[in-house]
């Protein structure tokens, strides 16, 4: 085989993690270089350094270690079975790409990943060093995240966390017997069971012990998991209990959806589509729901049911119970306002704040952040009345003209 | 009527300076005209002002509303220097809450603090450095030409600074220039609007923006939304956005119209098996595989792992919890989660040593409703534990126990039949199925669950009394 260029590999194998949603590089451990001795900040509210046009977010050096890979997922690119070109980086030209990236200030660090070359072992353990080579030899205190490999062995995950700042396992689908057909390799127990160390491991690091002496440190950014959405026939209902179970199980800071998307050499077992880009929205949506605004996921989808494309999951939600509306604006509590289309969680909170002092009328509303158009129907406070509640096409207001939203 | 002139340097501290001075002396608010003058800072006050006859007072504001201030007079509208001198008297006066976005002027400024944390944040993403000295000097040297749209340059330099430690940098923006070398900032005017020579790096950066594109996701608006156009023009990978854009719907096309791949043949050589747990043969020491892979009733697959018993082959005492919780879940290992350490604490009171007994749980996979970030026990069906009793029964044939220690209701359901009543049934010893002794107790998470200290004590004597009993039952 012709030895390939950097530049070549880097056209490989970042074109091969593009899959991976994952992006944020915020919170965890407050470092600089401000010392003069190394290279590297993190800790705050993470930087989206650039957008591709499929408005993603660039904010981390997204790649693979390799693309060589023995497991055979129907949806993934470097499955074993997929004729895609083959590359390999080693420990340094990493190293080197992530120092030259973030000198220039393209990137906020590194976000490893790697097919399974050899053994998972093997895989984890280059990829530890490629983190602890970033850390030790070049001092780097920006951020790295490393999606560590299920079946790999407890102390290389230790070490892994010991240099990185996030790990991630992808649970890749969202029930079991899907992963059993699309991932034959993997297993949902493992992953769930990789999940389950890193947040024990993390507990214990921030426990001091009696003698006072401070634990290693582990993942201080705590881990994440992503789900692909309309590969397996599973309904939004249960993309959202499992999404769930794996936030309350795992203390996982975020589950990404990711739309199940073409590729190049495809699989029989999984036809292509279009990716289901407004669905994929719509959970995300309803993941925030779940997580900032105290919903109970089966409250916004039963479990067999679908997300409505056409509307967002508060106002389907809203628009299913209005028998709980109009909300008076300068008396319900902070739970039902956060019920109400168009109010953010800090938009109640200054209207909270506001209340302390005076009473809210209507034209107050847009200067909090609210956005009325949302929100007027089911409201009511000095200045508004609703009249919309009992309006059979009250529904019609929220949902958009018939448009092509995908880009085909 | 005064004028006031604050530097382009440090602007932000003269204002504050003067802001306090001023009304020291009581200086209203609409008797004072600002201006952003020269490099010269020492043009203080006009002379000819007359001192108004009012008395003057302190400045005493929030850390908060000094941050927000002093962020929003980092906009470039000219009026911002009397706004925020009107707002902090009227704070000081009392007339004026902090974040009281009815008032005109504090809701403009509250706008105009959010337009220029964008901008810095756009800053602290956008500058892109070019390598302008040698790459192995020993302090390497990159510099940046960058177009914000306030003048936020010496707002946003420090992050630099903390960020790019160990080498030095310039950033030059139309208004003001930073500098950063050996570990020292420093602000001067810009005088030219020369930008650095791109470097060799720019082209692996354009191929990573370029591969990273999914092509069958276009979505421009959402990127244009946070990385405006007005950007582009000192953004190297700007350059190659028209052309991905064009190319991307037939790219997209080309990948759904290409056939399915059919796999080489050697794939499966190189492919690895996964091997399925055996049923046949189990012991104690195998059964935990098997409890893993055990899908007869729904609860498995919510949870991370089976937990097995735990124990010697063969112990006389066998101990029955009801299913595992939070912490064994997490750990596989069974009884060490709170209601764990209460057993603990009871079987050590009792002379029970736990290592010489096995326990182990009525049902082997943990059930709950997901509650925020927590999980919330659920107690198991009567059909969930008549599913999980096939495991209990395999473990206390491959046992043989003497005594079997039922704890709470589940266990005691699942071994004798019924779980009801229990309150007086604990303490009793009750004949199982085959003949081995079951003695009834309540389980330790009811220690746990009584809200007064009395009552706890009580359970917890009573609890140890049943261990103490199951211990002289097992030994004889």
């Amino acid at each position: 085989m012709v030895k390939r260029t950097l530049s070549e590999k880097l056209a490989i194998l970042a074109d091969a993690a593009k899959y991976d949603a994952s992006c944020a590089s915020s919170g965890g451990e407050k470092r600089s270089s401000g010392d003069g001795k190394g290279l590297g900040s993190s800790g705050g509210a993470g930087i989206c350094h650039a957008y591709a046009p499929d408005g993603r977010c660039i904010s981390l050096l997204k790649i693979l270690m390799t693309n060589f890979c023995i497991y055979d997922c129907a949806y993934c690119v470097n499955r074993v079975s997929s004729r895609v070109e083959r590359a390999r980086f080693s420990v340094d030209e990493v190293v080197q790409l992530t120092i030259e990236f973030y000198r220039r200030n393209y990137i906020e660090g590194l976000f490893l990943s790697s097919g399974i070359v050899k053994s998972p072992d093997d895989t984890m353990s280059d990829m530890v060093r490629i983190a602890r080579t970033l850390r030790e030899r070049e001092n780097f205190r920006g951020y790295i995240h490393l999606k560590t490999i299920p079946d790999a062995a407890p102390e290389l995950i230790e070490d892994a966390g010991k240099w990185a700042d996030r790990l991630s396992v992808n649970v890749e689908l969202p029930t079991e017997p899907a992963l059993q057909t699309l991932a034959p390799e993997k297993s949902a127990q493992t992953i769930r069971r990789a999940m389950a160390d890193v947040r024990a491991r993390r507990e214990a690091s921030r426990d001091k012990s009696h003698t006072g002496k401070r634990p290693a440190r582990f993942a201080p950014a705590g881990q994440s998991t992503q789900m692909i959405v309309g590969a397996d026939a599973a309904s939004d209902g249960q993309i959202l209990a499992t999404a769930s179970q794996l936030y309350s199980s795992y203390q996982l800071g975020r589950v990404y959806y990711s739309a199940f998307s073409p590729i190049p050499d495809s699989s029989k077992l999984l036809p292509l589509i279009r990716p289901p880009l407004v669905r994929e929205h719509r959970l995300y949506q309803a993941d925030w729901l779940m997580r900032f605004y105290e919903f109970q996921p089966s409250e916004i989808v039963s479990d067999g049911g679908m997300l409505d494309l056409e509307v967002d999951p508060k106002t389907a939600w809203a628009l299913a119970h209005r028998e709980q509306f109009p909300v008076d604006v300068n008396r319900a509590p902070r739970e039902t306002l956060l019920r109400v289309p168009g109010f953010g969680a800090k938009s109640v909170a200054r209207m909270l704040e506001a209340r302390r002092h005076r009473t809210l009328r209507y034209e107050d509303l847009t200067r909090l952040g609210c956005v009325l158009r949302h929100a007027r129907p089911f409201i009511q406070l000095p200045g508004w009345t609703p009249r919309q509640l009992d309006d059979a096409n009250l529904r019609a207001q929220f949902a958009p003209q018939a448009e092509q939203l995908s880009l085909f | 009527m005064r004028t006031v002139v604050v530097p382009r340097i440090g602007t932000v501290a003269a204002w504050r300076d003067h802001a306090r001075k001023l009304a020291q002396q009581g200086v209203p608010a609409d008797r004072v005209l600002w201006r952003v003058g020269g490099d010269d800072a020492a043009d203080l006050f006009a002379r000819d002002a007359p001192v108004p006859d009012r008395s003057g007072r302190a400045l005493k504001l929030a850390r908060q509303a000094i941050e927000s201030l002093e962020t929003a007079l980092c906009h470039r509208d000219p009026e911002r220097f009397a706004r925020a001198y009107d707002i902090v008297l009227r704070l000081s006066d009392g007339t004026l809450r902090w974040g009281d976005r009815s008032d005109p002027s504090m809701h403009r400024l509250l706008l105009q603090e959010k337009a220029v944390r964008r901008d810095i944040h756009k800053m602290h993403a956008f500058v892109r450095f070019r390598e302008v000295g040698r790459p192995d000097a020993p302090r390497r040297a990159f510099a940046a030409w960058f177009e914000p749209e306030h003048p936020i340059t010496e707002a946003a330099a420090p992050f630099f600074a903390r960020r790019f430690g160990d080498m030095d940098w310039i950033i030059a923006t139309p208004d003001l220039t930073a500098r950063f070398e050996d570990g020292a900032l420093s602000f001067s005017v810009t005088e030219t609007g020369d930008r650095p020579p791109p470097d060799a790096t720019e082209d692996l950066w354009r191929t990573y923006f370029a591969s990273i594109f999914n092509p069958a996701r276009l979505m421009v608006s959402a990127m244009t939304s946070e990385m405006p156009h007005k950007y582009w023009k000192n953004l190297p990978e700007a350059a190659l956005i028209p052309e991905l854009i064009r190319t991307a719907p037939a790219r997209a096309r080309a990948m759904q119209d290409a056939a399915p791949t059919i796999p080489p043949p050697h794939v499966d050589r190189l492919r690895p098996q996964r091997q399925l747990p055996d049923t046949e043969g189990l012991t104690l020491a195998t059964l935990k595989p098997a409890h893993d892979a055990c899908r007869r009733c729904p609860i498995g697959v919510c949870a991370t792992q089976a937990v097995a018993g735990e124990g010697p082959p063969d112990a006389a005492l066998m101990i029955v919890g009801e299913q595992p919780g939070d912490a064994e879940d997490l750990s596989g290992r069974p009884f060490i989660g709170p209601a764990g350490q209460v057993f603990d604490r009871c079987a050590q009171a009792a002379g029970l040593d736990r290592s010489a007994a096995y326990v182990t749980n009525a049902v082997k996979h943990f059930k709950f409703q997901p509650r925020g970030k927590r999980r919330l026990h659920q107690r198991p069906t009567t059909d969930e534990i008549a599913h999980c009793r096939w495991w209990l029964d395999l473990e206390r044939q491959l046992l043989r126990p003497k005594l079997i220690l039922a704890l709470g209701a589940t266990a005691a359901e699942a071994l004798t039949g019924s779980g009801a009543g229990l309150l007086k049934r604990a303490g009793t010893v009750e004949a199982g199925p085959d003949g081995v002794p079951i003695l009834l107790s309540l389980h330790p998470a009811h220690v746990l669950r009584l809200p007064d200290a009395a009552a706890r004590a009580r359970a917890e004597a009573a609890l140890t009394r049943d261990l103490a009993q199951a211990r002289e039952l097992a030994l004889r």
